[in-house]
């Protein structure tokens, strides 16, 4: 538990402490928010994992996209 | 190839080169001014001088701007796979996922650990302990950048893989195979080399900058040593792992390296090309002289290619039409095939995928069997199948050939100019040459430009694959909406730039502010 508290100490001071560090992190937030929280979810999904359920239904979609091309 | 979408492709490649450019920019001055400050503070632990402390904690606070800004441009390459890349991420399955999990852990185990240590830790932990982070902290990003890279030289050159036709899958049968591929391990080397020698470059252009400005004298001028001498060795090794580099192009991908010298007509003794200009729209199967100028070193390209200054080296109209000697993986000497030749058994290979499949729905265990047997027969030649123009296999010329030869000629300058800035510190003028001084600063844009065409070379050289002869791009892309990616583009741009302008205003307000307190 002591371990714990210095470790919780250790960086509460640490960030205290920061003057250009409060800006960088505030750069880091709003890049990680709109990373993950608009551009992950609005703009990339998975695609396979979107559409299908299954690892093989994935294997039989990959399968027809690769083997289908060349057929056209 | 008109059945593919090719605005699709190409807005997805530029997506791609995009983010990869941009989180360049950040992540080689990470790698190697990470060990600068290491080196730094190991002088201040061993010789107690308050100075070398002071010295360690400002290129320390840059460092934390680069690393903040930078930090996590990596992943949005990762959203790309699983959405514009998503045939190609399935196809590389394993082998890919396999080290960027691996760069994960590590890259969240030890950088994150040790950075808190690295820049919370001073007077709280021991000095000791807090250099043993400093350089963990080295040591991490650049263990990270291994992984990165071991993924990337598997694409140059896949090794340790079968290919799985049930789950359309490659999969790993030897890790160390992977790990240890001599294109991987060139590359690494290689890379994060080019990244120590700009950080070099970075920290001696900001101490020219204070000298020019007449502030933090004894600051610049220890900064200097440390980098010079780090950027000198390690220039060095950045040629020596370039040759490296360039011994494994001429072996695994030949076309990339006659796109490299701008070499059409494959000839024994080949010269290296020391300085040209490429005859614009010239064309694999016309008569005209592929430069308007050159400057070249006879034999030179043979030997570095072949460690024979008599070698054949193969020319793009050769690597068309095959019907040349080499030896392959393997040590057997073969002729090569034509492009058409390849395409043919890549066609074979595709269908032969397309029988297994329908043989093993319908249970036809013979039949799957002999379908096998021909994927396997021609399944190195697989991604040719998708090309139906041998020109195909041609990569953009100009592009490679231009950029290879600013990155080697900027290599060679960076060795020349350490070596300029340790003759001036030794003999005291350093200070006294305003124009060394300035030329310092332009050096700095430079070290980016190697870098980035560095990656260019890497990247257009290799095209059409992503998977050299497995996979070509036009076959890795998802079939998306292009204009979404033409959304997306626009958006990264938009989010990059902006990144791009934080750091460097919050850099150049960092050095003008320069370190805290004290100081001569």
């Amino acid at each position: 538990m002591d371990m714990i508290k210095r470790i919780f100490r250790f960086y509460y001071e640490g960030f205290k402490s920061m003057t250009i560090g409060k800006t960088l992190w505030i750069i880091i937030l709003i890049k990680l928010f709109v990373m993950f929280a608009v551009l992950k979810i609005f703009f990339f999904p998975n695609i396979l994992k979107r559409n299908f359920k299954t690892d093989e239904e994935r294997s039989n979609y990959v399968i027809e996209q690769l083997t289908n091309n060349p057929k056209k | 190839m008109e059945h593919f979408d090719l605005s699709l492709v190409n807005w997805s490649r530029a997506q791609f080169a995009l983010t990869a450019m941009y989180h360049w920019v950040f992540v080689p001055l990470t790698l190697g001014l990470a060990f600068i400050i290491a080196f730094m503070e190991t002088l201040y632990v061993k010789t107690g001088d308050e100075e070398w402390k002071r010295i360690t904690k400002f290129w320390m606070t840059l460092f934390g701007i680069n690393f903040a800004i930078g930090v996590a441009t990596g992943i949005i390459l990762e959203f790309e796979f699983g959405t514009n890349w998503s045939n190609y991420s399935w196809f590389v399955g394993d082998i890919f996922g396999a080290p960027l999990a691996i760069e994960g852990i590590m890259a969240f185990f030890m950088e994150s650990t040790f950075i808190a240590v690295m820049f919370f830790g001073w007077n709280k932990v021991s000095k000791k302990f807090h250099l043993v982070s400093t350089w963990l902290v080295a040591v991490g990003a650049n263990l990270s950048a291994l992984w990165i890279l071991v993924a990337n030289g598997w694409m140059q050159y896949p090794a340790g893989m079968y290919f799985n036709p049930d789950t359309a899958r490659n999969e790993m049968h030897n890790f160390w195979e992977v790990l240890f591929s001599p294109v991987a391990i060139n590359k690494f080397l290689h890379t994060i080399t080019s990244g120590y020698v700009l950080a070099a470059i970075f920290v001696i252009g900001v101490s020219a900058w204070y000298l020019l400005k007449g502030r933090n004298i004894l600051l610049a001028k220890r900064s200097i040593i440390v980098a010079a001498v780090f950027g000198l060795v390690t220039s060095i090794f950045l040629a020596l792992t370039g040759d490296g580099s360039a011994y494994q192009v001429a072996q695994k991908q030949p076309m990339k390296l006659a796109a490299m010298e701008g070499l059409y007509e494959g000839q024994e003794g080949a010269p290296l090309v020391v300085v040209g200009a490429l005859t614009p729209g010239k064309q694999h199967d016309d008569d005209k002289d592929p430069y308007i100028f050159r400057i070249q070193i006879p034999k030179m390209l043979s030997f570095l290619g072949y460690r024979s200054g008599d070698a054949f080296v193969p020319g793009v109209k050769d690597i068309v039409e095959g019907g040349y000697t080499y030896v392959d993986k393997n040590g057997v000497e073969k002729v090569a095939l034509s492009a058409e030749q390849k395409i043919e058994r890549g066609k074979i290979a595709i269908k032969a995928l397309a029988d297994y499949t329908a043989a093993k729905d319908a249970n036809d265990t013979a039949a799957v069997a002999y379908y096998r047997a021909i994927l396997n027969d021609n399944f190195e030649y697989f991604g040719y199948g998708y090309l139906n123009n041998p020109k195909s296999i041609i990569p953009n010329v100009p592009l490679t050939f231009y950029s290879f030869h600013i990155m080697v000629a900027l290599g060679f300058l960076f060795i020349g100019f350490f070596m300029l800035i340790l003759y001036l510190v030794y003999f005291r003028q350093f200070k006294i040459n305003k124009w060394i001084l300035r030329l310092s600063i332009l050096m700095i844009p430079l070290a980016y430009i190697a870098s980035q065409t560095g990656w260019i070379v890497a990247e257009v050289g290799r095209q059409p694959w992503v998977i050299q002869d497995i996979l070509p791009t036009v076959a890795a892309v998802s079939r998306i909406d292009s204009s979404a990616v033409q959304i997306t583009f626009f958006l990264f741009f938009t989010i990059f730039t902006a990144l791009l302008i934080a750091e460097l205003r919050i850099m150049f307000k960092q050095i003008k502010i320069g370190p805290k307190e004290g100081g001569k």
